[in-house]
């Protein structure tokens, strides 16, 4: 009973880092219709920016936790965010209007380059960052306890609070009205005056920003990383975004969420050597029984 | 039209300004700041260098499209036309004579070669292999195969576990590990191909990954991450090591002195055999309905089902005989390397092939050789830039895709002309 509410605990907060990283590959899958192979790499560099931000904001005498973390965010945020605009401008606006097999190979190849390039700029062994937080509540259960470190508190807050902001953005402000209109039909909102690719620009920027948001969290958690991180990390979060229903923001969100909970669950009862095999397993198996996912919409495809 | 002539200064040098300001934000942490342990070190003059590159090629590509010539390129460029070139009905391929001698040369290579040379031109053919596989799924039927590594991966361990359990030698595992790989690909490829092309992608990108879990973590079966041995060919069951488990060993049955390089030898030769088998079978399904079908499918999946093609039968069948392919060429990694473990089969294996696929041209055969070869032999003499070689296959495909998606040499296809008398 104590290991499933454990891992209740720890895929909550593994789900709410997948949702944060699925809403970058949901918001560019819906408005130009591709999969950004490269975000998982965005979101591997973010953890690099993580270590260096701290290892800076440490030199210049800043000790306190909460200036650090939010100097960590700011700087990670805006840093990724650039990387975000600067690979859709360089490797996708000058394929805009090619097939779709073109992209998707122009963003592999995307991906590779952010991979090769940190590993030659940082080197290729593994990377940490001190504990910044410690401690836990622990919670006495039947014969064992349950342990929730400050860490992950920190973790779903701020993992709510960004999605928080995401949903009011899209929702309330005159950006978010943009994006969903060229969203539902890019040439009928570029007639009626919207600079729709400063707004696929902006999606990107925006959807870095959210895996900024997962890499200083997973960061801060796990201590450790290196420039391989984001390859399994980025499929996984794209299968909680295919889970959802691709192309929905709600969805991506829920989608994070399961996933965390059944692959925690997985790996505390059955076995954790083969949890990512599960995570991919239940991937294919949602394409092929429900490809619109939890609360997409069904595509149809047009002549 | 804009019609201004002349090139604006002013606007260029901004442009390489801006262009400097989001080097300097993007390149600035990562390049600049060197991370060691919980400490850094700074490196300044990388960054420089960097910064100064991307404002001085900003501002190169700035004017030369103001330019008259950069005009003319661009104009050019978005006219181009993509698709198959025709040839003329009564053209005559060159490759007539020039066939001959490459299967001449192909087959003096292992007389006159040394050893170190015999290795890596079997490395390139193996790769060759993987490309004609890869590129009847991906050239030809426009399946985006993002899996192929656990085709390559069946076939190697199928020699490997073969050998080991069942006692089957090479001989026996080749066609065995081609069927192997064609019912794994028709098992993946049934539920899944009647999804678009994005899906296709990652599924069978996760399903190349499950192949490799399951290899890393099954220790019983597979012996994990330490690998598996796996058995030389033999020739009519002589052996190619110094002392033979039965029998006489090859050099004592031709009286010749032991030298490792006779098993090189022999891998090249049939290896080379079953790489002129593919492609004249390549080379013929083209050109018969079902590779007309492929390529139909290809270009328009909806127009090709309202004629009646039965869309997952073409496609599958494009999967199967390019998964075969790869399975074949997993057999041949496995005997040439004479052990295989779980870290030949990563996805930049898959993204590898894929790139040999597109530098080479979507469906061109001659294309995928030359890249093969190409992609693996490069690497091989550029020793000093090992570290850089992930980084070259990842912007070459960024600019192929925005450059030349149609790969560097263009599919041809004979052109038709009415008989004379025929009516028109």
């Amino acid at each position: 009973m104590d290991i499933v509410l454990q891992q209740l605990v720890n895929g909550l907060t593994l789900g709410s880092v997948y949702g944060l990283i699925a809403i970058g590959y949901t918001m560019v899958y819906g408005i130009i219709g591709m999969i950004n192979f490269a975000h998982g790499d965005v979101y591997m560099v973010s953890s690099y920016l993580t270590a260096i931000a701290i290892a800076l904001l440490t030199f210049f005498g800043f000790e306190s936790f909460p200036i650090i973390i939010f100097g960590t965010l700011i700087f990670t945020i805006i840093v990724t965010g650039a990387y975000g605009w600067v690979i859709e401008r360089v490797a996708y606006r000058p394929l805009r209007n090619s097939s779709r097999l073109s992209i998707l190979i122009s963003a592999i190849g995307m991906s590779l380059i952010l991979q090769n390039y940190v590993q030659i700029s940082q080197g290729a062994r593994q990377q940490g960052i001190p504990t910044l937080l410690s401690g836990a509540i622990r919670f006495e259960v039947g014969d064992g306890f349950v342990q929730i470190t400050y860490m992950k508190l920190f973790i779903l807050f701020a993992a709510f609070l960004g999605m928080g902001i995401l949903t009011y953005i899209i929702q309330k402000t005159k950006l978010g009205r943009m994006c969903r209109a060229t969203q539902q039909d890019r040439k009928m909102a570029s007639i009626l005056g919207i600079n729709t690719d400063r707004i696929i620009s902006s999606v990107f920027v925006i959807g870095a920003a959210m895996a900024a948001l997962a890499g200083v969290l997973v960061t801060l958690d796990y201590g450790a990383f290196d420039f391989y991180v984001g390859f399994i990390i980025g499929i996984k979060a794209f299968t909680a975004a295919v889970l959802g229903g691709i192309g929905s923001l709600p969805g991506a969100m829920l989608g994070g969420l399961i996933l965390g909970l059944s692959e925690a669950l997985f790996a505390g009862l059955i076995s954790s050597d083969y949890k990512d095999v599960f995570s991919f397993s239940l991937l294919v198996v949602i394409l092929i029984f429900r490809p619109s996912g939890l609360l997409g919409k069904p595509e149809v495809e047009k002549v | 039209m804009n019609q201004q002539t002349g090139v604006n200064f002013g606007a260029s040098i901004k442009d390489a300004v801006i262009a400097g300001l989001l080097a300097l934000i993007v390149f600035g942490p990562i390049v600049g700041v060197l991370l060691d342990g919980y400490d850094f070190s700074a490196r300044p003059g990388d960054l420089a260098t960097i910064v100064a590159v991307v404002m001085f090629g900003r501002f190169v590509i700035s004017i030369f499209v103001q330019s008259d010539v950069g005009r003319k390129f661009l104009y050019r460029h978005a006219m181009k036309e993509d698709g198959v070139t025709v040839t003329a009905p009564d053209y005559k391929s060159k490759m007539y004579y020039i066939l001959p001698i490459v299967i001449v040369i192909g087959l003096l290579v292992p007389f006159v070669a040394t050893k170190y040379i015999l290795t890596v031109v079997i490395l390139g053919l193996i790769y060759v292999l993987l490309g004609l596989g890869l590129n009847i799924v991906v050239g030809l039927a426009g399946l985006l195969d993002l899996g192929f590594v656990g085709f390559y991966a069946i076939g190697a361990y199928g020699l490997a576990l073969g050998y080991e359990y069942l006692g089957l030698g090479f001989w026996s595992m080749l066609p065995i590990a081609a069927v192997m790989a064609a019912i794994a690909g028709a098992i993946l490829g049934f539920p899944v191909l009647r999804m678009h092309g994005d899906y296709l992608a990652i599924v069978t990108l996760g399903f190349g990954e499950i192949i490799r879990l399951v290899l890393t973590n099954w220790t019983e079966f597979t012996h994990g991450p330490n690998g598996v041995s796996a058995p030389l060919p033999t020739l009519f069951g002589l052996e190619f090591q110094r002392r033979s488990r039965e029998g006489t060993p090859f050099h004592e049955f031709f009286g010749l002195p032991f030298d490792s390089a006779y098993k090189y030898m022999f891998v090249y030769l049939i290896l080379f055999v079953v790489v002129l088998a593919v492609l004249y079978v390549k080379h013929r399904l083209t050109r018969m309905p079902i590779g007309r079908a492929w390529e139909a499918l290809r270009e328009d999946e909806i127009a090709c089902r309202s004629l009646g093609l039965n869309h997952v039968l073409v496609k599958l069948s494009a999967f199967m005989l390019g998964a075969s392919t790869g399975g074949i060429a997993g057999v041949f990694f496995a005997t040439y390397q004479g052990f295989v473990n779980p870290s030949s089969f990563t996805f930049f294996e898959s993204a590898l092939i894929l790139a040999i696929v597109v530098l080479g041209g979507m469906g061109s055969t001659l294309g995928v050789v030359i890249a093969a070869f190409v992609l693996t032999v490069m690497p091989e003499m550029l020793r000093e830039f090992a570290d850089y070689r992930v980084l070259m296959f990842g912007i070459l495909m960024v600019v192929m895709m925005i450059w030349k998606p149609r790969g560097l040499v263009r599919v041809t296809r004979k052109g038709f002309a009415t008989r004379k008398g025929a009516v028109k």
